[in-house]
């Protein structure tokens, strides 16, 4: 009950998650003080039409790093990693400065070695802390995570001061603007994805074992220590290729809330895989639409929104463990229970006077139930719907028809065995069997009643004398 | 019984004055044990006597501070594909979003090459091993929604899959219900008979007697190791759980504190 309380508590707070995630983006796209000449639906139309060469850029950019992102980030989380994927997104922010610094051009080899080097070089302070002292991995983290953040603000600073550091757009880094991504950008992020991309699918088994059991991987005499590092390298690769289009401080989040959300999608590692690059390539390509539409707009932040947006999605309405779907399912098993307990209710009507009349008045099985005779209305509605009973002509009288009447013998048969094993085998009194036989009847399935029918040596009498009705209802 | 080949003199296992330091902190001792083939041998000791790290030891998982290791007559990291490994259930998270089948097919990838995946042989391979331990009707669901007792069923199949001649086992009983005690053993005994040899941590001292050709006593060195009728003593129980050595473990603190 508890969970139904709390999950319903929490239902209108994600409504209006949502609805914020989707309007706000597209509320503040769509004042007109922004769109001097372009309105809305143009702008979408060029982006969607791709007639823009720069259009191609953007949306090929943000596909790239979704995909990049999905893959290597699936393993962070299923690893426990995902706030390593944080600290190395805040470690490269140095060596990209460093490299832009280098000769004061934006060529993506430089960015990328730098970054490469500073990101590894952030993995290994981290490694050297847990192996040489006793903190534990948070707060090592957080220290790295911070320490070449602060050094790659300073430097960016530093980057601003200059003329070519306004030109290169390297405030970009910070937020993220897949607009400022060109053509040698995105051939950069093509091929050091397609390379991440071909050495997960060779390496696949060996990474699936790393990360699901580190002593047995090493126990086959696999290289683990290796295997980390290059995992870790290619978690790098992929930080970098997001880094221009969704900025430093948020990059992680294209890591996580991608495959966090595949995680509640399904039982299958490389199945989670395919969704998470799926969801981070929607994320990548929605959050770069918006930016465009906003004309300026970070396309980070958007990103991320996105993906947050789908994380809420899954989390409501996934078929196993979504909250929504879950209510739901609660809400139909409480209303079949109302409606087996009428079924019963007659039931008892018609064994009381030893099954002569076949038919319940309305106002009699009101009595009964201690309820209004607007809800014994409502609820035989629903008896009669399902087919398992009608009403007279006036409406008064209800009569189970043969399926119904099955039904409630069905039911009051798994009551008293119930009660009858109870009393028998778990030595319970008698008189406090009733109330959990209640819950029970409604979910025995068909093998535990011919199981319990077995133990008791098929009874005929439940423990207050009553007769089980036999498994045919006629009869 | 015992399957006759060229190697039965050579023995599966050997360790010689094995040291094993965790931050140098020194966690075994000098430990010297040659098992013989064809033998299901008991590990015991109490809590921190170092069993686990003995079987991490000779598979290489840590590095000895000193002495070797030596598996059916060669260097350790030459002969893993000759051990089958089962962990302790608590080492992995169940969770994980994999199925029954590729964790049993996980046995197989230390047969792989580097870039390889498992083959269709592997996967025939996979559901005999399932099999053998009741639990094929189970492959396709996802490991988190199995009980104690089948997720070790499932650990016990992947080492099966690994096709070992020695078998190296971290409390495969500790946890499970009676019933998956009785298939393990049963198991053990058939893979005994076999040729195997097999080294298993365990807990409980009243079975213990009952389940092992030898026992290995165990408290950061070697109290002694031999057939389970001589070495399942008063005195030699009363030297293994008496309590730590003192001296010993005083050492070891002090080292631990050096570093």
């Amino acid at each position: 009950m508890s969970t139904v309380n709390y999950s319903r508590r929490l239902l209108p707070a994600l409504l209006v998650l949502v609805i914020f995630c989707v309007v706000v983006p597209s509320a503040h796209a769509a004042r007109p003080a922004e769109f001097v000449e372009n309105d809305v639906w143009e702008q979408m139309m060029r982006f969607l039409s791709l007639r823009d060469q720069g259009v191609r850029l953007v949306l090929g950019g943000s596909l790239l790093l979704g995909i990049g992102c999905g893959v290597l980030g699936s393993f962070m989380v299923v690893r426990k990693l995902a706030l390593a994927g944080d600290a190395l997104a805040h470690g490269v922010l140095p060596g990209v400065v460093l490299g832009f610094l280098w000769n004061l051009t934006k060529d993506p080899l430089h960015l990328f070695v730098g970054a490469v080097i500073s990101g590894m070089l952030s993995m290994a302070v981290v490694t050297v802390l847990k192996r040489t002292t006793k903190l534990k991995q948070d707060a090592i983290l957080g220290i790295v995570l911070s320490g070449f953040f602060a050094i790659g603000t300073c430097l960016l600073t530093m980057g601003f001061g200059l003329e070519a550091g306004h030109k290169a757009g390297l405030d970009h880094f910070m937020f993220g603007q897949a607009a400022a991504l060109d053509h040698l950008d995105i051939q950069a992020m093509s091929w050091v994805t397609g390379v991440s991309l071909v050495i997960v699918a060779l390496l696949y088994p060996k990474f699936l074992l790393l990360s699901f059991d580190q002593a047995f991987a090493s126990s086959l005499g696999l290289p683990v220590r290796f295997l980390h590092q290059l995992m870790m390298l290619l978690l790098t690769f992929s930080v970098v290729v997001a880094l221009q289009a969704v900025g430093v401080v948020l990059v992680s989040a294209m890591l996580v809330t991608p495959a966090a959300s595949a995680y509640l999608l399904t039982k299958r590692f490389h199945i989670m895989l395919v969704w998470a690059a799926g969801f981070g390539m929607l994320s990548g390509a929605v959050g770069a639409l918006l930016s465009f539409l906003g004309s300026g707009l970070p396309t980070g932040p958007l990103m991320v929104l996105s993906a947050s947006a789908i994380f809420t999605i899954v989390f409501c309405f996934s078929p196993q463990q979504g909250i929504v779907i879950k209510h739901f399912r609660h809400v139909n098993r409480q209303r079949r229970v109302v409606l087996e307990n009428l079924l019963k209710a007659v039931y008892h009507a018609s064994e009381r006077d030893a099954h002569t009349s076949d038919g319940m008045t309305l106002l009699d099985l009101a009595k009964v139930k201690r309820q209004t005779l607007d809800t014994i209305q409502q609820d035989v509605g629903g008896l009669v719907r399902r087919g398992l009973a009608t009403l007279s002509h006036d409406g008064d009288v209800l009569y189970l028809t043969d399926a119904g009447m099955s039904r409630a013998a069905q039911l009051v048969r798994n009551h008293r065995l119930w009660e009858l094993y109870l009393t028998n085998a778990a030595d319970y009194a008698a008189d406090h069997v009733h109330d959990d036989a209640e819950r029970i009847e409604h979910i025995l399935g068909e093998a535990t009643v011919r199981d319990l029918e077995r133990r008791l040596d098929f009874p005929s009498v439940d423990p207050h004398g009553s007769p089980i009705p036999a498994l045919s209802a006629k009869s | 019984m015992k399957t006759e080949n060229a190697e039965t003199n050579v023995l599966p296992l050997e360790l010689h004055d094995l040291t094993v330091a965790y931050h140098s902190k020194p966690v075994i001792y000098g430990i010297d044990v040659e098992v013989p083939a064809g033998k299901l041998v008991g590990i015991v000791g109490p809590n921190g006597a170092g069993k686990s790290t003995l079987l991490k030891a000779v598979m290489g998982v840590l590095k000895p501070t000193a002495g070797w290791v030596k598996i059916f007559g060669e260097d350790a990291k030459d002969n893993l594909r000759r051990i089958g490994y089962v962990p302790q259930r608590e080492s992995v998270d169940w969770d994980f979003p994999v199925t029954v089948m590729d964790v049993v097919l996980m046995g197989r990838y230390g047969k792989l090459k580097w870039f390889g995946w498992p083959s269709k042989a592997d996967r025939h391979l996979a559901r005999e091993c399932l099999e053998k331990v009741a639990m094929l009707p189970y492959a396709n669901r996802q490991i988190a929604n199995l009980s104690g007792g089948q997720q070790q069923r499932i650990f016990l199949a992947r080492a099966l899959a690994q096709e070992a001649d020695l078998y190296l086992m971290d409390e495969p009983f500790a946890g499970v219900d009676a019933a998956t005690e009785r298939a393990i053993i049963t198991l053990l005994h058939e893979m005994r008979d076999a040729g195997k040899t097999i080294l298993v941590v365990h807990h409980d001292l009243p079975t213990a007697q009952n389940y092992f050709d030898m026992l290995l006593l165990l408290n950061m060195r070697l109290v002694g190791f031999g057939p389970t009728k001589e070495m399942f003593t008063q005195e030699n129980l009363q030297k293994t759980y008496g309590g730590r050595l003192t001296i010993l473990s005083e050492i070891a603190d002090a080292m631990g504190r050096e570093a």
